[in-house]
């Protein structure tokens, strides 16, 4: 028996969902990008389900630019995490907050 | 035998990515992202995505999961959550509103069930296929893709280079700032 | 243009004084000052020998001011006969008064703006008397209130000098205020504002609309020449320079009130009431006056309440429908109380500035000019033959009696015999008090300068011979020449000519023989509670502070302290505080905290997806 597509759209919105959640409730500067990219996983898996019920590869090419995208925030974020890390010697979100008004 | 490689695929990434949440080590949160790119790479076998499994592999897990290895690693000795949580409204907050999108996205999908699965040919998710529509319809985004990239690197260089000690005048060694705790 | 000339030289001298009279030295000062004062004396006479203004009034329209729907208001002058006696007064007296400053300014460093503001005066009054339609005069009439209220506060950092330029600016306007409603009136109800056409339709109105506007005209009088109940100002503006008094407060400006009357006399006579209560007024006032000059120890003050006494029998010439003799003892009043301040003012310079009467005396021995002066100013006002005064003083009895004859109130005629016995008595005092010895002084006095003797002298002759102007022996030209101006109103012969004329004469002398008896050598005379009652002014005064200025400054103070202090800035630092705290408020939404952020875009976002997807 097949499974059908829609278990995949399920399970791509529950990954999502779940890297909402660690976006929200981990303080860690790298839980959360890891979380991130926990939601931009979920979001391939979406595309891949949705270019295979499809029948178009277009699905599949987007999958590739968001790996690409992927690949550039993760290296720039790291950097600046880094570079936060270097003044502040804190990894912790919530003690990046010059911009409380 | 396609349900029970989606069943222990899902599973897996649930599990992954309840373990990147939930874990309290960064380290373990590294892994349990490994594990959930694995467990996608094979949902996408799957979903006869077998180029984008492979780049999901090599890319993901092959180089930014290192990536981010490598800075918990350098920043291993501080990145714990010790100070006492300042947002605790947030904890309540946020599981109620991750609960309501979930409810809205799976009402979404399991309302919009309508229309069968395509059948395609045995070229479908190929490399050599997507590398035809890649350099035909999406060249342009293709560049523009390549160029990001050379911006990121470029970034990641600048940002990421250690400020260049600059004799103060007077001799003073430039202060740390350090986090406000209000 | 003979007649905006008039205007023009004096004009011209405030311009130039006060742009550049700073830079003059003080003779070129004085000179400007008194040559623009001379030129309009000259032109005025030329003026008025001008055939016109014996026939109908020389006219020189200027421009056409006001043209509003049915309402046109031309700006022009006016020169007839009545006019003409009051620009020759003006600028004659106005010339020797200038003149006299020049030796009594001498000293004071505000020199050029001192005769700036005199001649500006000059040419505000002479804008009242010549302007030929009821709003140019009363351009001319708040004009002069503003210099006079600039001379009175000439020393303006003299508290007392500066609440008095306020005081008689404030009751000024109370009184211009009914004059101004009065005017409108008048515009409404007859469409023109002309002297000329005026007269005409005056007859043609309801009489209680007549009446209702005569009796607003005349508040303003009452604020302008000091009658009661508007007549406080004038006392207090003695702190100005006695040129000044002189002047504004004795010649020229508080002469307005009857001046107006005269003018709109076809007015005044076809409205049934009002006329009976301008002379009540007028009496009533002399009389009051009368007796607070006679318990008053600054002579200044005494020469102020003197004129308001006689201002009060002008008026009463005009009640009595004999307004020639109230136009005579105008003239011959400015002739003897600016003569009279002069005196006072000579006193002051000699004296190092002292005026109370209580510190003088003995003067004579070293003021001769001066001291007869005064006596001829003081005979004159106490109506001695020959002087100017017992003139037109007795025709104004004389036409009193006359009407009192004709259904008039014998009160009246009363009054005015009472009024002259104490004036009698108190310019005996003044006199006695402050030139004959025993001298309670220590000062040094001599002789004023030429400069300021010279215009005495002047207006003493005047005031001797100013008489011959309505004397009846010689022809009476003045009055003749008035009569045939006030044709419309009816001039009655009284009945005893003879007698009345020996009864005041008797009083006059009379009440000179009083003083003479009470007062010499300094006597201490007490009036006992009568005297304090004059003293106090007849608690005028002291009714308008517990009536009016007590709840007004109580009002004002609620306006400030409660309405302002509270309620306006209230509102204002209230809406600014409001804005603060809606601003703290909403700021709290600006944690600084990316996951709080987060947190909103999900909530955003969701609404947004929730929208879409579920629709």
């Amino acid at each position: 028996m097949t499974v059908p597509i829609g278990a995949y759209l399920a399970l791509g919105a529950l990954l999502f969902v779940l890297g909402i959640a660690g976006v929200l409730l981990r303080r860690s500067a790298l839980v959360v990008f890891m979380s991130i990219e926990l939601m931009l996983n979920a979001v391939n898996l979406t595309f891949v389900a949705f270019a295979r019920q499809l029948g178009r590869l277009e699905g599949q090419v987007a999958v590739f630019f968001v790996l690409v995208v992927a690949a550039v925030e993760v290296v720039v974020g790291l950097a600046i995490i880094i570079a936060i890390f270097r003044t502040r010697s804190t990894v912790d979100l919530d003690d990046v907050d010059l911009l409380r008004g | 035998m396609e349900l029970v490689i989606f069943a222990l695929a899902a599973v897996g990434a649930v599990a992954g990515g309840v373990g990147i949440i939930a874990s309290r080590s960064p380290v373990r949160s590294a892994l349990s992202l490994l594990l959930v790119l694995g467990c996608l790479a094979a949902l996408s076998l799957l979903l006869s995505a077998q180029f984008i499994a492979a780049l999901q592999i090599i890319i993901y897990a092959g180089a930014i999961v290192i990536l981010f290895l490598f800075v918990v690693m350098l920043l291993h000795a501080h990145s714990g959550e010790t100070a006492p949580n300042r947002l605790g409204w947030l904890t309540p907050a946020g599981i109620v509103l991750g609960a309501i999108l979930l409810a809205v996205l799976l009402r979404t999908v399991g309302t919009g069930d309508g229309g069968g699965v395509a059948s395609i040919g045995a070229e479908f998710g190929t490399a050599e296929a997507v590398g035809q529509t890649l350099f035909t319809t999406f060249m342009l985004p293709f560049e523009a893709a390549s160029v990001l990239l050379l911006i990121g690197i470029i970034a990641a260089v600048i940002i990421g280079r250690p400020e260049p000690a600059s004799p103060a005048p007077t001799g003073t060694p430039r202060q740390v700032v350090e986090p406000s705790r209000r | 243009m003979l007649l905006a000339l008039i205007i023009a030289f004096p004009l011209a001298g405030w311009l130039i004084l006060g742009v550049v009279g700073g830079t003059l030295p003080r003779r070129v000062i004085g000179i400007l000052a008194c040559g623009t004062v001379a030129l309009a004396f000259v032109a005025s006479v030329a003026a008025s020998r001008h055939p016109a203004v014996s026939a109908g009034g020389l006219s020189a329209p200027l421009f056409s001011w006001i043209s509003v729907g049915t309402l046109a208001v031309p700006a022009g002058l006016l020169m007839d006969r009545l006019s003409s006696l009051m620009a020759l007064v003006v600028t004659g007296v106005g010339f020797l008064i200038h003149v006299y400053s020049i030796g009594y300014m001498a000293d004071d460093r505000s020199y050029a703006r001192y005769f700036a503001y005199l001649n500006l005066f000059i040419a505000s009054m002479l804008l009242l008397v010549l302007g030929s339609n009821l709003l140019v005069l009363f351009v001319g009439w708040e004009l002069v209130g503003l210099c006079s209220y600039l001379l009175i506060g000439f020393w303006f950092d003299r508290e007392r000098a500066a609440q008095a330029g306020r005081k008689a600016f404030v009751v000024n306007r109370i009184g211009d205020a009914g004059f101004l409603v009065g005017i409108l009136l008048l515009a409404t109800s007859t469409g023109t504002l002309e002297f000329g056409r005026i007269g005409a339709l005056g007859s043609q109105m309801a009489p209680a609309l007549l009446t209702a506007i005569t009796l607003l005209l005349f508040v303003g009088a009452t604020g302008k020449s000091a009658q009661l109940p508007l007549y406080v100002w004038l006392p207090d503006a003695m702190e100005g320079p006695t040129p000044v008094s002189a002047l504004i407060h004795a010649a020229t400006m508080v002469t307005a009130g009857v001046y107006m009357i005269a003018r709109l006399h076809p007015l005044f006579i076809a409205a049934p009431l009002t006329l009976p209560v301008v002379a009540g007024v007028g009496a009533a006032t002399a009389f009051f006056a009368a007796t607070i000059a006679l318990v008053q120890w600054d002579l200044k003050r005494v020469l102020a309440y003197s004129t308001i006494s006689q201002l009060g029998y002008m008026f009463v010439a005009m009640g009595v429908v004999a307004m020639p003799a109230g136009m005579f003892h105008l003239t011959t009043h400015a002739f003897f109380k600016a003569l009279l301040f002069l005196a006072a003012g000579s006193v002051m310079h000699a004296m190092g500035g002292v005026i109370d009467m209580r510190q003088l005396g003995g003067l004579a021995r070293a003021m001769r000019w001066t001291a007869i002066g005064f006596v001829i100013g003081a005979l004159a006002l106490a109506g001695i033959p020959p002087f100017a005064g017992f003139f037109s003083k007795d025709l104004i009895l004389e036409a009193a009696f006359t009407s009192a004859q004709h259904g008039g109130s014998w009160l009246v005629w009363l009054a005015g015999l009472a009024t002259a016995f104490v004036t009698a008595v108190y310019v005996t005092r003044a006199a006695i008090l402050t030139f004959l010895p025993p001298a309670v002084h220590h000062g040094h006095p001599h002789e004023a300068p030429p400069t300021m003797r010279w215009p005495m002298a002047v207006l003493a002759v005047l005031s001797v011979g100013g008489g011959v102007l309505g004397a009846r022996v010689v022809g009476a030209p003045l009055l003749r020449s008035l009569d045939r101006f006030f044709a419309a109103a009816p001039a009655a012969e009284s009945a005893p000519a003879a007698l009345l004329t020996l009864v005041s004469v008797a009083i006059g002398v009379l009440g000179i023989a009083t003083g003479a008896l009470l007062y010499r050598g300094r006597r201490e005379v007490t009036l006992g509670i009568l005297g304090r009652f004059f003293e106090r002014q007849w608690y005028v005064e002291r009714v308008y502070e517990a009536a009016i200025l007590a709840p007004a400054r109580a009002l004002a103070h609620f306006c400030a302290d409660v309405i302002e202090t509270r309620g306006i800035d209230g509102a204002v630092n209230g809406v600014a505080a409001l804005v603060v705290r809606a601003g703290g408020t909403l700021r709290q939404a600006q944690t600084g905290y990316v996951r709080s952020y987060a947190a909103a875009i999900l909530a955003g976002t969701i609404v947004v997806l929730g929208y879409w997807l579920l629709r």
